[in-house]
């Protein structure tokens, strides 16, 4: 049967409308699994050139954002096939979140061009199109071959260089052992292969983490809006984000819940994450927000701490001045546009702005100072940009597979079960160049081992 | 030179060798008159080399020609002097049998079910030439007669433009002495086929009475016997063992002193020998660091003395050989019967063929064996197999007859020549294959004989038994699905001795048999409802429960390649008119002309972008 392909389908800048978009004969079914109309009418049931106002959730329930499901009913679509979309509040962050639950609700995730190719062979193309196409799809795996080809470009496709290597040998050495069990094959022990398993899957699972926080520069930095009650949080990320994002009150502990927005500050892609006022409080609804906004600036990879400059410290707030990650944080003295009341004598020594959250005055030192913070990070550009999401994906199903080897050994399953699952792995990182695990394994064992009558 | 016109054939096999005899039976067996040429006639079915029939992968591959049909297992089970199960413990896809057979009777016994093959005629003569001629194929052989022939089978061997190497001394010669085909090759390349130099090679023979077995590790067989053919109802016994010996720093200083003398290394031969057969000097120049390397010693037959030294071929100078056997332990005075010796001979490019082994260019021409490039009894014998059932197919107008890869080993075998090509004489091997946990040994009929029965090669009797296998297979999967065991004391002993968790509740048997610790033996005393079942019904239930998860993961992958595999490309598709394909792609899809998009997917070099621009080009292409 036909699948059904997802893909975030508009481009990966922030701000603006965000458009996630299914297609097959599933994108109804995958849709319902994840968004809820207003109207309580399922997405199944909607006719073809109709919208609905909605919520997207996980498929556990937990709202994700406020979005318009789009419906073409096949064949009268881009594709020809049945073609949800969902359009959400846009943003790096939201559409990526609403693609992953997609994913884990059936959809598969779209190749290159895959929408069009399905476009092209149900009709809805002609062949000049189709060609321009091909050539598009041609040009994008070029690109990714060659990507991950030149190891010279990225330390990043080095590493999977070196990481598909150890494992190919690996493999040879487990086919070795199995091809020819009457040779001298040294003896490749259950306690050996899965130590050598763990290594390598560890390799590939912080590689990954590597990668992930490199892919940051591109996706964003993960920013937290930080300080104690009412102190102008939720303003400043309006500010930001352009628009009414956060609920913006004068009742302290409004925001209960961590509200997260991509934006973009100076080219860089902030993802901020408004978090509730950090107070020690009794209402248990807003100790979860309390616990949520302490687990975020635990992660956060920037923080702006904003505190009211129309009053004095709080003992709290001073306390918590003492142990902040000094290395990424920025203090945002918000209401300067109020008389100020806050002895600077109390801060400590970290990079710090004047800001009035609620006019605008002082945005440009902000994002100078921001842009100064992460500057001194130890990014490596190159390496972002080189490495791709299909990478990514590779070392993610590589690391997969391992597991399940390590698993097949742990349960006690035989060693042709836990080689299958090596190769796999190997497979997904081959996957690029087009090299053929079976070829590679074969001569690697008869270079590494003295095999033969 | 006077020629005379001897007569008309359907099928013509050229050589009688493993790949020569599946594919004469083979095309006979389906009713059509089918004639083989041998070279020399007592040499019918020889094993120049090893012998031995399976091994690993190997042994898949004669379970595979023995559930469609084919000959080699049944022959290899009446000639068995030892039998080993090898892997036993690495898991079941990897389960390979090998047998050590007596050659002399293996030989005669396969002459034999050549002579009484119906519609099968077995002649002596060498052929010399090959030509097309009103749509049919001319035959000629050296003392001048000439057949006509629908449809001609190369299995040459060896013998195709032979060439032995002794040490400074080489002639040209077949295998074990006997002829080369030495004008064939000519004809070959008249017709447009590109020829290529292998190469191969054997170790001495010694005589029994001559080895010091005293000091020798003994290698006796695996009981009880696990048969190949499952027509075999009597398994073989164990009749013969053999020996394990090690070469030492000896043994490596004769060898490496005299390396310049040896053909190889002088630069003499000019094949391209298998990667997993190297000779003995190979072994030492490639991996100086090891001490020493293994041989076995191995019976040739019940009535000889020849003793065979598997892992010791060799092409240096006969008493060079001498000196180095001497070094081994064992064998201080062991005399050599026949030298040790390589051979050289010509074979094709496998990528000029189709997965029938058709050449696509030369229609009713087919090779197989070591002339497609391979290496191998059972290589051989699996090709020749698919080769005689394609002939005799076109011959009868039917539709050919293709095994893909997920199908078996034989399928994985073909589709790896064709498409892949080779550099050096393929071997098989578990490695090879990406579905081995669903191509294993103990399901070949499973996969096959189905598939055989509608050939036409599988009997009624064994249909008959196949049917009632699966039959029994099914039942006794129902039941312990169905089965329950109450939690007591004797459940949780057997248990809790395997290492395994105990129950508090009742448990299913299919449950049970699923965990890895669990074999159907250790259930006997708790499952007293379970019907006497033949061995190969009960491994085969288990490794069904055990294996499910995996064995389902890999069919969702057949199901993905053989999708791919239905979408056809047009034989005379212009790749280099196709916009988007990369170069690479464009050449190497040009030069091998993939007959669908699966195989274009499985030549090196062809990206899964390509697959994508290929699969719009011929959704275009269609009206």
């Amino acid at each position: 049967m036909q699948t059904t392909i997802a893909a975030v389908s508009t481009g990966p800048a922030p701000g603006g409308i965000g458009i996630v978009r299914l297609s097959g004969p599933q994108a109804r079914a995958v849709a319902d699994r994840v968004f809820t109309g207003v109207s309580g009418r399922p997405v199944a049931h909607m006719r073809g050139y109709t919208a609905a106002l909605g919520a997207v959730h996980t498929l556990e329930g937990e709202p994700i954002d406020q979005c318009l499901a789009l419906v073409f009913a096949a064949p009268k679509s881009y594709t020809g096939e049945d073609v949800v979309e969902l359009s959400c509040h846009g943003g790096l962050y939201v559409t990526r979140r609403i693609l992953e639950e997609v994913l884990r609700a059936g959809a598969v995730p779209a190749q290159p061009g895959e929408f069009t190719r399905r476009a092209f062979l149900n009709g809805k193309l002609d062949l000049a199109q189709a060609e321009a196409v091909a050539q598009l799809i041609a040009a994008q795996g070029e690109q990714a071959a060659r990507a991950a080809r030149l190891g010279a470009e990225g330390a990043l496709s080095k590493k999977i260089d070196s990481l598909a290597d150890s494992l190919a040998d690996l493999a040879a050495h487990l086919a070795a052992w199995a091809d020819f069990p009457e040779e001298d094959v040294p003896i490749l022990t259950e306690e050996e292969t899965l130590s050598r398993l763990s290594t390598l899957r560890a390799a590939l699972e912080s590689l990954w983490q590597l990668s992930q926080s490199a892919r940051v520069y591109r996706s964003g930095v993960q920013t937290v809006i930080a300080g104690s009650p009412n102190v102008g949080k939720s303003t400043l990320m309006n500010l930001l984000a352009g628009y009414d994002r956060s609920i913006v009150t004068p009742v302290p502990g409004t925001t209960r819940d961590v509200v997260e927005e991509t934006v973009s500050l100076g080219g860089v892609p902030l993802r901020l994450s408004d978090t509730a006022g950090l107070r020690a409080t009794d209402d248990p609804v807003e100790q979860i927000g309390v616990r949520a906004a302490q687990a975020r600036l635990d992660t956060a990879q920037l923080t702006l701490l904003v505190l009211d400059s129309s009053r004095p410290l709080t003992a709290e707030e001073r306390a918590r001045l003492l142990d902040l990650p000094a290395r990424s944080t920025l203090l945002v003295l918000n209401k300067s546009d109020l008389p100020a009341r806050l002895d600077p004598s109390q801060l400590p020594d970290l990079p710090t702005v004047r800001l009035s959250a609620a006019t605008g005055q002082g945005l440009e030192d902000l994002t100078a100072a921001v842009l100064s913070i992460l500057g001194a990070r130890d990014f490596s550009a190159p390496d972002a940009v080189l490495f791709t999401d299909r990478q990514l994906e590779q070392v993610r199903a590589a690391a997969a597979a391992l597991s399940q080897a390590q698993s097949a050994l742990l349960q006690g399953m035989t060693l042709d079960a836990a080689t299958v699952c090596v190769e796999e792995a190997l497979s997904a990182l081959y996957a690029l160049t087009g090299r053929l695990v079976s070829e590679e394994v074969v001569d690697r064992v008869f270079e590494q081992f003295c095999v033969g009558k | 030179m006077q020629t005379y016109f001897a007569g008309e054939t359907g099928v013509a096999v050229i050589g009688a060798g493993h790949a020569g005899i599946e594919a004469a039976l083979a095309a006979a067996r389906l009713g059509v008159p089918t004639t083989v040429f041998t070279i020399q006639l007592d040499a019918v079915g020889n094993c120049p080399c090893n012998p031995s029939i399976g091994g690993t992968a190997k042994g898949h591959l004669v379970r595979e020609i023995d559930a469609l049909g084919g000959e080699m297992g049944r022959a290899a089970d009446a000639c068995t002097l030892q039998s080993r199960m090898l892997n036993r413990g690495k898991g079941p896809a990897v389960h390979s049998l090998r047998a050590q057979i007596d050659r002399t009777a293996y030989s005669r016994r396969m002459k034999h079910t050549l002579e009484q093959t119906p519609g099968l005629s077995l002649l002596q003569a060498e052929v010399v030439d090959l030509r097309p001629a009103e749509g049919r194929w001319q035959v000629s052989t050296r003392l001048g007669a000439v057949y006509a022939a629908e449809a001609v089978i190369l299995c040459t061997g060896t013998f195709l433009g032979g060439k032995v190497f002794v040490g400074e001394v080489s002639y040209p010669s077949g295998p074990d002495g006997l002829f080369p085909a030495a004008f064939l090759p000519d004809a070959l390349r008249a017709l447009g086929i590109s020829l290529r130099r292998f190469k191969t090679g054997t170790p001495a023979r010694v005589l029994r009475s001559s080895i010091d077995f005293s000091g020798l590790e003994v290698q006796p067989g695996d009981e009880p016997v696990v048969p190949f053919s499952y027509d075999t109802e009597t398994p073989p016994e164990n009749q013969r063992v053999c020996h394990i010996t090690w070469t030492n720093d000896e043994t490596r200083r004769v060898i490496l002193e005299n390396l310049d003398r040896s053909p190889l290394y002088a630069g003499e031969i000019q094949g391209i020998g298998p990667r997993y057969c190297p000779s003995i000097e190979d072994k030492m120049v490639r991996f100086p660091d090891r001490s020493r390397h293994q041989l076995f010693i191995e019976p040739c037959g019940l009535e000889t003395e020849e003793m065979y030294l598997q892992g010791m071929s060799s092409s240096l100078p006969e008493e060079v050989q001498q000196a180095f056997y001497h070094t081994i332990p064992g064998l201080e005075h062991a005399q050599i019967m026949r030298s040790a010796y390589a051979i050289e001979y010509d074979c094709c490019d496998p990528t000029a063929l189709s997965p029938a082994l058709e050449f696509k260019d030369l229609p009713g021409l087919y090779g197989a064996g070591q002339f497609n490039g391979s290496s191998g009894y059972e290589e051989a014998a699996a090709q020749g197999l698919i080769a005689g059932i394609n002939a005799a197919r076109k011959v009868l107008g039917r539709p050919r007859f293709v095994l893909d890869r997920a199908s078996s080993y034989i399928g994985t075998l073909i589709d790896d020549l064709i498409t892949k090509g080779v550099n050096d004489p393929y071997r098989m091997m578990t490695s090879r294959s990406e579905y081995r946990l669903l191509l294993r040994q103990d399901n070949a009929d499973e996969r096959l004989t189905p598939l055989g029965r509608e050939l036409g090669l599988i009997s009624d009797a064994r249909w008959e038994k196949f049917c009632r296998k699966q039959a029994q297979k099914e039942a006794e999967l129902r039941r312990v699905q169905r089965t329950s065991l109450p939690p007591g004391d004797a459940l949780n002993a057997i248990l809790t001795a395997k290492g395994t968790a105990p129950v508090t509740t009742g448990v299913r048997l299919a449950d049970l048999l699923r965990r890895p610790q669990i074999t159907y033996a250790d259930l006997a005393p708790v499952d007293p409802t379970r019907p006497p079942l033949p061995a190969a019904v009960l491994e085969s239930v288990e490794i069904a429960l055990k294996y499910e998860g995996y064995i389902k993961k890999q069919q969702a992958q057949v199901e993905e390649m053989r999708r791919l595999e239905q979408k056809r490309l047009p034989a005379d598709l212009d790749y280099s008119a196709i916009a988007g394909l990369r170069l690479e792609a464009r050449e190497k899809l040009q030069a091998l002309r993939p007959e669908n998009v699966g195989q274009a997917g499985r030549i090196s070099g062809v990206s899964p972008a390509d697959i994508s621009v290929l699969l719009i080009y011929l959704a275009a292409a269609r009206p």
